[in-house]
């Protein structure tokens, strides 16, 4: 598999995967119950969700390991174990792919708040992405992907202690945006253009948003992005706002919905696009169709 | 005297922590009323940190940084007040719902309720539904608030407002909940008496729930 770089450069177009929890929780995880403990106890069904993305059309198929920062696992009391968490959760997708996808690490906010409004320290949060990505990256995984960021300090954290681990593998970082009367925000507060400029003074390779508020909106964010920087973008959309059916969570965008959507992205610039919350292999394959579409 | 609570209030707005904690010793230094420093100098400034939050002209740091500077100023008050003195409009059980350990929603619940004048009893994450009337029998609680961030956890609302009923609690405890997946629909349908989708609008709807203007 040629290289994230290298294939940006070329000015290629890259499809992602789509849902990893929407996935887990499918086939048994259990709410309450930590996600990234499958990565131990079943990594079976990693080999299977990343097999089928890789079917679907994925180039690009991340790691369990969202929430697999010591600081997370910890609310589980599995911090010790962030090591063999990552690492079978790196080599579950690496044994599926076979190296017909790239293998993404990735890895979500901590889910503390740092000083001075909240009360984690940063060195003691940068030793614990330092420790995650050190597991991911000696798994070899070919890049990394920090996801879901809202706060660009914590963002820039996880970007150098992945670049502190190796200065070869590729960093994405993606950021989480609300739509408000004053324009698109974090939660913490930290704008389109702050973000741009924050990401890829941290070092990150590929920059972008993920999660969020649908995919029209995803639009709009990679057209602000794209008006302020040249660097390569990633977006990785949530199949729209989750709503409530009988208790469980129903997703309304649809595979043709968002495929529609995906060549919006396109237009406006983007080089990788994938999904997130409430996206299937069929969102995927439909938006694999519309990027070998837009390549040939 | 205005000159201190207006410095107490620009303080708190701007998150300074220390220098709340210096200007209330200050104002109670000079004599000013406690109560009043409460309600004109902290209360009131919080008070706008919450519509600037509402407004989006402010985020999640700027109003954690001011609630840490409400809470210095009201460390120096309590041993002053007197507990009739204490302004509350009524007191809120907190909690996050069996399973859940997302709780920035909720702790921003908290910070704008006692910022509104309310005590609040926050009982954490994961909470059990008994925790919630355990906490009602031994405290004056007319409200229960309870806010959920994964769907699977949002059932054990409902078990909630139904021990509400069980203990004849209906009318004297109004249950609000909140949190990401929850809506007004599934409020309705459990029977809680309020959603609040978000801190800003919960706040609001304690406050008719209790009968705060």
């Amino acid at each position: 598999m040629e290289p994230l770089l290298q294939r940006l450069g070329r000015g290629d177009v890259l499809v992602a995967d789509g849902a990893m929890g929407t996935m887990l929780f499918e086939r048994g995880l259990r709410p309450g119950q930590c996600p990234e403990a499958v990565n131990l106890e079943r990594p079976e069904l990693l080999e299977e969700i990343a097999g089928l993305y890789l079917d679907a059309g994925a180039e690009i198929i991340q790691t369990n390991t969202f929430g697999a920062s010591p600081a997370k696992l910890a609310m589980y009391g599995l911090e010790d174990r962030t090591s063999p968490i990552n690492t079978h959760a790196a080599q579950a997708v690496r044994r599926a792919v076979g190296g017909r996808a790239l293998v993404s690490g990735s890895c979500g906010p901590s889910g503390r708040l740092l000083r001075p409004y909240g009360d984690a320290d940063p060195d003691d949060i940068f030793a614990g992405f330092r420790r995650q990505m050190q597991a991911l990256i000696d798994a070899r995984v070919d890049l990394i992907c920090v996801e879901t960021m809202t706060d660009l300090t914590e963002a820039t954290l996880a970007i150098k202690a992945a670049k502190e681990v190796s200065s070869d593998v590729p960093v994405m970082a993606t950021m989480t945006f609300d739509p408000t009367p004053r324009g698109f925000f974090t939660i913490m507060g930290v704008s389109v253009e702050q973000a741009a400029a924050g990401l890829i003074d941290a070092g990150a390779d590929v920059i972008g948003s993920n999660c969020g508020n649908g995919i029209e909106n995803m639009v709009r964010i990679a057209r602000q992005y794209r008006a302020c920087t040249d660097h390569p973008l990633l977006i990785q959309s949530n199949a729209g706002m989750p709503k409530t059916q009988d208790d469980r969570l129903v997703y309304d965008d649809t595979p043709e919905f968002m495929a529609r959507k995906a060549k919006d992205l396109l237009a406006a610039g983007v080089s990788i696009i994938g999904g997130c919350c409430g996206t299937t292999p069929d969102h995927i394959r439909a938006i694999s169709a519309v990027v070998d579409a837009a390549r040939s | 005297m205005m000159d201190i609570l207006a410095r107490i209030s620009k303080s708190l707005i701007a998150g300074e922590e220390e220098k709340v904690g210096e200007l209330t010793d200050a104002a109670i230094t000079q004599g000013v009323p406690p109560k009043q420093i409460l309600d004109e100098g902290l209360i009131a400034a919080m008070a706008v940190v919450g519509d600037r939050f509402k407004a989006h002209e402010i985020f999640l740091p700027d109003v954690l940084l001011a609630a840490k500077a409400m809470y210095a100023g009201m460390d120096r008050l309590r041993p002053l007040l007197v507990t009739q003195d204490l302004p509350t409009r009524g007191t809120v059980v907190l909690g996050s719902v069996q399973g859940d350990l997302h709780d920035i929603g909720k702790n921003l619940v908290g910070i704008m309720l006692k910022g509104a004048g309310f005590e609040v009893i926050d009982l954490g994450n994961d909470v059990a539904p008994e925790k919630f009337l355990e906490a009602v029998e031994q405290h004056r609680v007319q409200v229960i608030g309870m806010s959920a961030l994964l769907t699977t956890t949002m059932p054990v609302m409902k078990t909630v407002v139904e021990m509400v009923k069980e203990k004849g609690l209906t009318g004297r405890v109004k249950v609000i909940v909140g949190g990401a997946p929850v809506d007004a629909d599934f409020a309705r349908r459990i029977d809680a008496d309020a959603y609040g989708f978000d801190a800003a609008n919960a706040v609001e709807k304690v406050k008719s729930l209790t009968g705060v203007s």
